[in-house]
């Protein structure tokens, strides 16, 4: 996430941008639809990047931000009336926020695999909540029953809109993360990641840092959570389970930890995997074992590239020129 | 609660909290003395459910044995089986960051969830009680209790205890401590602590299976089943305080009383009760309650 401004990142980063704007007038409804679930994903991801990527701090319940932004978002609607969006999406960033503002308060007082648990404890905690209780709907989850208006012709149900709508939210977030790790804070931030105790020794507090990373990184999760219930018009208890907290933490780990454009590959990688594995045209009666593939490719990607999929170019550049040196050149690209 | 109900409870409580010790005793292992953060350790339980719900005829058909020789085949299985998995898959593991293991754990799990599928079905199975274990203690008139849960309660104490003696008496136990410690030094004074670490992976994934396989006449054999219990048992390490098999069974057992309890007396709130005990425990103690050392 730190590298400086390099030429080649940028173009990159731009050149997803660009295609992802054009790809509706390629891509079919499927595809757009699919793509959009791609791009909330990557919205989610990139919140944890700026947590785990960015401060050092394994969040193991970030699913619980995703879904309070979601179910606020169906919560405050009205049930046969347009909530503007206007307010909607800021309730929903808020209240996922002071979540995470709480949580985070607690939590950061453990390290390590001990944080890990604790912020697993907290969104297993708001899971049973929604869950269990009349606040929730339960089981069977709720549904949106008319989309929050935009202003005059805009309407959120047509899918290019709202395509566009998560497009100007996923560039949005990108943006502000890549300002943010430039920023002071962000160098702070990084400097927690490294070596806490040294930054403390230099006269940083870092604990206002962490639970400041915290609760954005909670507000970002939440705007994801706001974007997901809208598309779909439903939300349940599922989307704050710890297979979704999982699944995010999955998908950066495959994207590579420490970049912004990490968490965006990983996104897109780990749906298009699933997808591709599901797909039935290719693998016919076997794509119901589709987790067996997804489960091999992650292996094969562990053994073979440490730093993520962001680390292959570096990975492919040294092993087409077959030098001895892998492991320096590897180091130097991505340092 | 009458007594009888409250002693059925209680002794639910500890054959639940025992079996938890068991499974996450290997975690604690894997995690405090190779570094190795181990998601696939919950597979291992489900695979020990399977084996012994598959096994069960092909053991009857060769050894004419009944349960146990189905167990005895099943931890000889489960022993090879961890020592190739730690060669194979965790050996070049140890100097990756923690998030690698992660990822490649994460993995796994989905392979050994399809090959389950694969090689059994998606179907929820039994397994019956062995029937010289099939009978019950009355508590009183109506009350009795099944001797089978009993029999689970005691395994998994002479395992503890068979454990604690190995881990505080022994020559290999004391290696295990000083690799624990100190990888480095221990190798350099002559040991092969790679073999030491596949020993005790091997070792843990066996204790895994076994708990499993002891399970599964009294919990039934399903898919998914070593998702639940790998969650409850990481639960369980990060309480007791990782790499401390003392504080897993404290915690173990502290949990097994808490759900329990929990659901005979709160229904409504059983299940967010064992996660508001840990986030109080550490927020308590940043360390859980032993700390390794």
């Amino acid at each position: 996430m730190f590298d400086g401004i390099d030429r080649s990142k940028l173009f990159f980063v731009a050149a997803v941008f660009i295609a992802l704007a054009l790809y509706p007038s390629v891509g079919g409804k499927y595809g757009t639809d699919l793509v959009t679930k791609i791009m909330i994903l990557a919205i989610f991801a990139l919140s944890l990047e700026l947590l785990v990527g960015g401060t050092g701090l394994v969040c193991f319940g970030h699913a619980a931000f995703f879904g309070i932004g979601a179910y606020i978002a169906v919560k405050l609607s009205p049930e046969a009336d347009a909530a503007s969006l206007f307010w909607l999406l800021p309730a929903s960033v808020l209240a996922a926020a002071l979540y995470a503002l709480a949580v985070g308060s607690l939590s950061l007082r453990t390290k390590g695999v001990y944080f890990i648990m604790v912020t697993l404890a907290f969104a297993q905690m708001a899971y049973y909540v929604v869950h269990d209780t009349p606040l929730g709907g339960g089981t069977d989850g709720i549904y949106l029953n008319v989309k929050p208006s935009v202003f005059g012709p805009i309407d959120l149900d047509k899918p290019l809109v709202f395509y566009a709508l998560t497009l100007f939210w996923l560039v949005a977030v990108f943006g502000l993360l890549a300002v943010l790790a430039r920023s002071r804070f962000g160098r702070a931030l990084a400097g927690i990641r490294v070596n806490e105790q040294r930054m403390r020794a230099t006269g940083f507090s870092t604990y206002p840092y962490k639970l400041a990373a915290f609760t954005v990184s909670g507000g970002i999760a939440g705007l994801a959570g706001f974007l997901f219930a809208v598309k779909d018009g439903f939300v349940n208890p599922e989307l704050l389970s710890w297979h979704q907290s999982g699944a995010v933490l999955i998908m950066i780990i495959l994207g590579g930890i420490g970049h912004l454009r990490g968490a965006l590959i990983g996104a897109f990688a780990y749906t298009l995997l699933q997808e591709f594995f599901k797909s039935e045209a290719i693998f016919g009666a076997f794509a119901k074992h589709w987790h067996l593939g997804l489960g091999l490719t992650i292996i094969v990607s562990v053994a073979l590239l440490p730093k993520g999929l962001v680390g292959l170019p570096a990975v492919l550049k040294t092993r087409l020129s077959g030098s001895g040196t892998r492991r320096a050149e590897e180091g130097a690209a991505n340092g | 609660m009458d007594l009888a109900t409250f002693l059925i409870q209680c002794l639910n409580a500890l054959q639940y909290g025992l079996l938890l010790f068991l499974v996450a005793s290997g975690l604690t292992l894997i995690f405090g003395i190779m570094g190795v953060i181990n998601l696939a350790h919950g597979s291992f339980y489900m695979i020990g459910a399977y084996m012994a719900y598959a096994l069960a005829p092909i053991v009857g058909s060769t050894f004419g044995g009944g349960f146990f020789a189905t167990l005895a085949v099943g931890l000889v299985l489960s022993v090879v089986f961890g020592y190739l998995l730690e060669w194979v898959f965790y050996s070049y593991l140890y100097e990756r960051e923690h998030l690698q293991q992660v990822l490649m754990t994460y993995g796994l799990i989905l392979v050994f969830e399809e090959a389950r599928s694969l090689l059994v079905g998606d179907d929820v199975h039994g397994v019956p009680v062995p029937p010289a274990l099939s009978g019950a203690i009355a508590l009183s008139d109506v009350q009795q209790y099944p001797v089978y849960r009993l029999f689970i309660s005691g395994v998994c104490l002479l395992l503890a205890l068979g454990m604690y003696l190995v881990f505080t008496r022994t020559r290999l136990g004391m290696t295990i401590r000083a690799g624990a410690t100190n990888r480095e030094m221990v190798q350099s004074l002559g040991i092969d602590i790679s073999f030491l670490y596949r020993v005790v992976f091997a070792a843990g994934v066996a204790i895994a299976v076994l708990a499993g396989m002891i399970a599964s006449p009294v919990s039934s054999v399903y898919p998914g089943m070593g998702q639940s219990v790998l969650i409850i048992c990481f639960v369980v390490v990060v309480i007791g305080g990782i790499g401390s098999i003392r504080g897993a069974l404290l915690a173990a057992l502290l949990i097994g009383f808490v759900d329990t309890f929990g659901k005979v007396l709160l229904p409504q709130a059983a299940g967010v009760l064992v996660y508001v005990l840990m986030a109080l425990i550490l927020l308590w103690k940043p360390d859980g309650l032993f700390k390794a050392g």
